[in-house]
């Protein structure tokens, strides 16, 4: 029985890639991430050893994740730095609005988080009185327009120079319409450098969480990460638990990794290391900091063995930039916080694989996602997994929804599929008629209508290659 | 919400297992190492790929080469840290008339309007810099104030060739940073950027429009300074 | 003697037979005495990509029994090459025949890694200029681990001339059962392999792959596109035999 309230990627899909727009600026930006990626990566033993090390270095983080999350939050408190940890979306945007109204902030200025997108915290915080101003240049473009991000690290990368320019030109007091990029990122800078200046308190994500010393990690190149974090008078974290490694040293190859892999750079802007508020004899900085931990079904997947390895992922978007399949739909499709392949491992065991179903088996399998992934996640590996779990319960599991997906239907379809291929009699009945009739079944029939959509009707060839080596003689042992 | 901390603690517990810890094979981050000649070089190749500018100095005129810098670009003003070594270093040396010297010496909620929209120049000392990819790395404090590398439209760094290292994870265990940090530390690589539109690069969105770097050569003499210590005063 | 087994899959069997014979022919062209078991059916990929293991496992069980002797096994698919080598292995991952089913990936090849890696065949082309584009089967490459086996068989054919496609490595959009379940995203990513393929201005689109073939050449029927694909194990006996 499918859940109720499934959710069909394949509809999403097939709206968006009648979209040519869409679809040209998708395959332009993905190109470009492709080539800048590759051109960073010139020596394939290099990119391998450094692959493996930052494997290697989030698998154990991962192994020893309680540990180091209390030495996280030991030293973060030491430094002065509040750590606060919240079960659910829910918890955590309670916190949050806790630690807002407890300074009496109305205004709150965001650097790039995915994680207050996956708490949906910019609503949250309306619907309580508090202003949520994005200050990443992308997310602000978006939020102009009441959208969600696309991609995870390039979050307008669906719009083009147009789309911009009007956006601007309408919703900018004052602007007027220019397609000049230079003009265009002037426009955002005067508007949001105000906002700055007059936020009550600044939001960031997390890209490291250093457990050795209590460092928060930020990677950025545009300054509004820096600017949210050490112009209000408060700055709040929020990082998902599965983010913290042990030492700065861990850091230095992941740092590597991620911005080659995320945007082809060497490096970033700036590389912004957080350890305590406003110290003694500061002259600026944020006189309070806050860490959130969000678990929302992160130490659910990091139960299974096999699952955990979602968690290794670093945000980088590697796999979206070389998946066919975001190529050509991009991210909004996925009607997920998280897209692309990353998405559609994570989103399912966070949501249930009965609701996202269709999302597990939106995949070819085709593994170009896992070929590029810096922490190695076995993206297609995983999906089969996934595709298992959504149609079987099984002893032991503890994955969100398993069993929900499952129909009589296709349980009778494998019972008959396994009943004729294991019985070479039948097999040879089944490519005999296939052989002679195949080319009879109408276009329409099941499978084969979704067959025909774009493609010739198939039609099996006269004889089969088993009748053909029989009649050639060639031996059977 | 300790309950919070308690269950979520108590779930990874109870399903982690305990096994041995697969190695560090850090061979691929040990084989990035450069002679200090060829680390200036990389330095400046990766820094000025991404429109960082650079001025040649000695450890005898660099004070001048800002001071030629600021006549150049009329600007108005400098913001300075004037307890740091490089900040003290500088107005000493400063002649009076053209770009005025303002210290950064109180808290900035007494002059946030200014900073932000009446300074041109910020001018600030590094802990070292990053041969494999460029970047300098500051360590922000009492002396020298965050805000002076981000707010004013233009940040000059000042770097002594002798205190670049071969790659971040050099720099962390070279300048112990692993076992302490200030409340900020960071590297800058160049001036703030974005590619949010149509992919396309645009310079100074919300950080300085301009990074300069005013690049000391100390190599062939004797480093006046440790490498592998902070520079403040 | 040199002997080694031959699997189908069922893909050659159905719509590609000529490619499988090819393949067999290559094989004792090369001096190897090729055993077919009349038994065969299909190496269970479809069950096992959709989670249905036992079924999966079922099926495999009497693959695997069919070829007894220590023998290579080899396929005309990497698709199904990478199915037996690489997850029979996680598949029969704490079952009780777990050690034989291992024993039997260990001797598993695709055909092109079967002619270059082990046999070393000199190829000579007998054929007129051609012009060819080679369409990289994801399994082949990224599960499989294939090297460049089938443009090193090609580069010893004097008279091809291979034009590449823009995006080789990109997915056809095949993909098994994605190919019904997405048919609207499976399309698209055909269509376009379909326009690589004829902006190359090749004749033919070549690949190792039953299913990557019958995929990209519905696409290119539907189109009414001259442009043919074929197996390479058919492309390379005709283009080494005289008619």
């Amino acid at each position: 029985m499918h859940a109720e309230t499934e959710i069909h990627f394949r509809d999403a899909a097939a709206k968006a890639l009648l979209d040519p727009q869409l679809r040209a600026n998708f395959r332009r930006a993905m190109d470009g991430l492709i080539t800048k990626r590759k051109a960073q990566f010139p020596d394939p033993r290099d990119l391998q050893d450094l692959r493996d090390l930052s494997t290697a270095i989030r698998s154990r983080s991962l192994l020893a994740l309680p540990e180091l999350l209390e030495q996280f939050e030991a030293n973060c408190t030491k430094n002065g730095v509040r750590v606060h940890w919240a079960e659910t979306c829910e918890q955590g945007n309670e916190l949050i609005l806790g630690i807002l109204r407890s300074k009496g902030a109305k205004t709150l200025v965001k650097g790039k988080s995915m994680v207050s997108e996956e708490m949906h915290l910019n609503d949250f915080l309306e619907s309580k009185g508090i202003e949520a101003l994005e200050s990443d240049l992308g997310e602000y473009i978006i939020q102009l327009d009441g959208e969600t991000p696309s991609h995870i690290i390039m979050p307008a990368i669906h719009k083009n120079k147009n789309q911009i320019a009007r956006q601007f030109s309408q919703k900018i007091k004052d602007a007027k319409y220019t397609e000049d990029v230079d003009e265009l990122t002037a426009m955002a800078r005067k508007v949001l450098r105000q906002k700055f200046l007059d936020a009550d308190a600044g939001l960031s994500g997390v890209n490291f969480a250093v457990a050795e010393t209590g460092t928060l990690c930020l990677v950025e190149n545009e300054g509004n990460g820096r600017m949210s974090t050490h112009v209000p008078p408060l700055h709040i974290a929020v990082m998902g638990l599965e983010k913290v490694v042990a030492t700065l040293e861990d850091v230095a190859p992941l740092y590597a990794i991620l911005t080659r892999s995320a945007t082809g750079q060497a490096v970033s802007t700036y590389f912004n290391l957080i350890t305590a508020p406003r110290g003694a004899g500061e002259k600026d900085g944020p006189r309070e900091v806050h860490v959130v931990i969000l678990d929302n079904g992160r130490s659910r997947i990091y139960a299974d063995p096999q699952l955990r390895a979602t968690l290794r992922c670093i945000r980088c978007g590697a796999c979206m930039n070389h998946c066919p399949v975001y190529t050509r739909v991009g991210g909004h499709a996925y009607e997920a916080v998280y897209p692309g392949p990353i998405g559609k491992i994570l989103t399912p065991q966070m949501e249930g694989v009965g609701v996202r179903h269709d999302l597990i088996h939106g995949s070819s399998l085709c593994g170009a996602c896992a070929e590029v992934c810096p922490v190695e996640i076995p993206i297609p590996e995983i999906l089969v997994r996934l595709r298992r779990e959504a149609t079987h319960e099984d002893v032991g599991s503890n994955v969100a929804g398993r069993g929900t997906g499952r129909t009589a239907t296709e349980d009778w379809a494998w019972r008959i599929w396994a009943g004729v291929l294991k019985r070479p009699a039948l097999y040879r009945m089944a490519s005999w008629f296939a052989t002679r009739f195949g080319k009879a079944l109408p276009a329409s029939a099941p499978l084969i209508k979704h067959w025909t959509q774009t493609r010739s009707k198939p039609i099996p060839a006269h004889r089969s290659l088993h009748e053909q080596v029989r009649a050639k003689g060639v031996p059977h042992v | 919400m300790s309950d919070a901390r308690t269950a979520i603690l108590g779930r990874l517990r109870a399903s982690g297992e305990t096994g041995p810890l697969p190695a560090l094979d850090t061979a691929v981050l040990e084989r990035r190492q450069w002679p200090a000649a060829e680390r200036v070089v990389r330095l400046r190749k990766g820094m000025e790929a991404v429109h960082t500018e650079f001025l040649e100095a000695t450890p005898a005129t660099w004070p001048a080469v800002v001071r030629s810098f600021c006549d150049r670009e009329d600007l108005k003003n400098l913001l300075f840290g004037p307890t740091s070594e490089a900040g003290a270093a500088l107005a000493a040396a400063w002649a009076p008339g053209g770009t005025q010297l303002m210290p950064y010496d109180r808290p900035v909620e007494a002059f946030k309007d200014e900073l932000f929209t009446g300074v041109d120049a910020g001018f600030t000392g590094t802990v070292g810099g990053i041969a494999e990819t460029g970047g300098v790395l500051l360590m922000p404090g009492p002396a020298e104030p965050r805000l002076m590398s981000l707010v004013p439209p233009i940040h000059l760094a000042l770097l002594w060739a002798s205190t670049i290292q071969d790659s971040f994870w050099a720099a962390v265990k070279n300048l112990g940073w692993g076992r302490a940090l200030p409340p900020n530390a960071l590297m800058i690589s160049g001036p703030s950027k974005t590619a949010d539109i149509e992919q396309t690069l645009a310079y100074g969105v919300h950080g300085p429009k301009r990074l300069i770097v005013v690049l000391v050569d100390d190599l062939n003499q004797d480093p006046i300074h440790n490498p592998t210590m902070p520079r403040e005063g | 003697m040199n002997e080694a087994y031959f699997y189908a899959t069922c893909l050659v069997d159905l719509f590609y037979p000529e490619a499988g014979m090819a393949g067999i022919e290559l094989l004792q062209d090369a001096g190897v005495r090729v055993i077919f078991p009349q038994g065969q059916t299909c190496c269970g990929q479809p069950a096992f990509n959709c989670g249905y293991w036992e079924e999966a496992r079922e099926v495999a069980r009497t693959q695997v029994a069919l070829f007894p002797r220590d023998l290579p096994v080899i396929l005309p698919s990497g698709s199904c090459a990478g199915m037996m080598k690489v997850h029979y292995p996680e598949l029969f991952h704490g079952q009780p025949d777990e050690a034989q089913v291992r024993a039997f990936s260990g001797r598993v090849y695709e055909l092109t890694q079967y002619l270059v890696d082990v046999l070393h065949v000199k190829l000579t082309d007998l054929g007129e200029p051609v012009k060819v584009t080679w369409h990289s089967s994801c399994h082949a490459v990224r599960d499989l681990g294939l090297k460049g086996e089938p443009q090193s068989l090609l580069s010893q054919l004097s008279n091809v001339e291979l034009a590449p496609l823009v995006r080789e490595h990109e997915c056809c959009g095949f993909g098994g059962t994605f190919s019904v379940r997405q048919p609207e995203i499976s399309g698209a990513m055909s269509c376009d392999k379909a326009a690589d393929a004829e902006a190359t201005g090749a004749s033919v689109i070549l690949s190792t792959d039953g299913g990557c073939l019958l995929n990209v050449n519905g696409t290119l029927e539907a189109k009414r596109s001259p442009l043919r694909v074929q197996h390479i194990a058919e492309f390379l006996r005709e283009r080494t035999h005289a008619r």
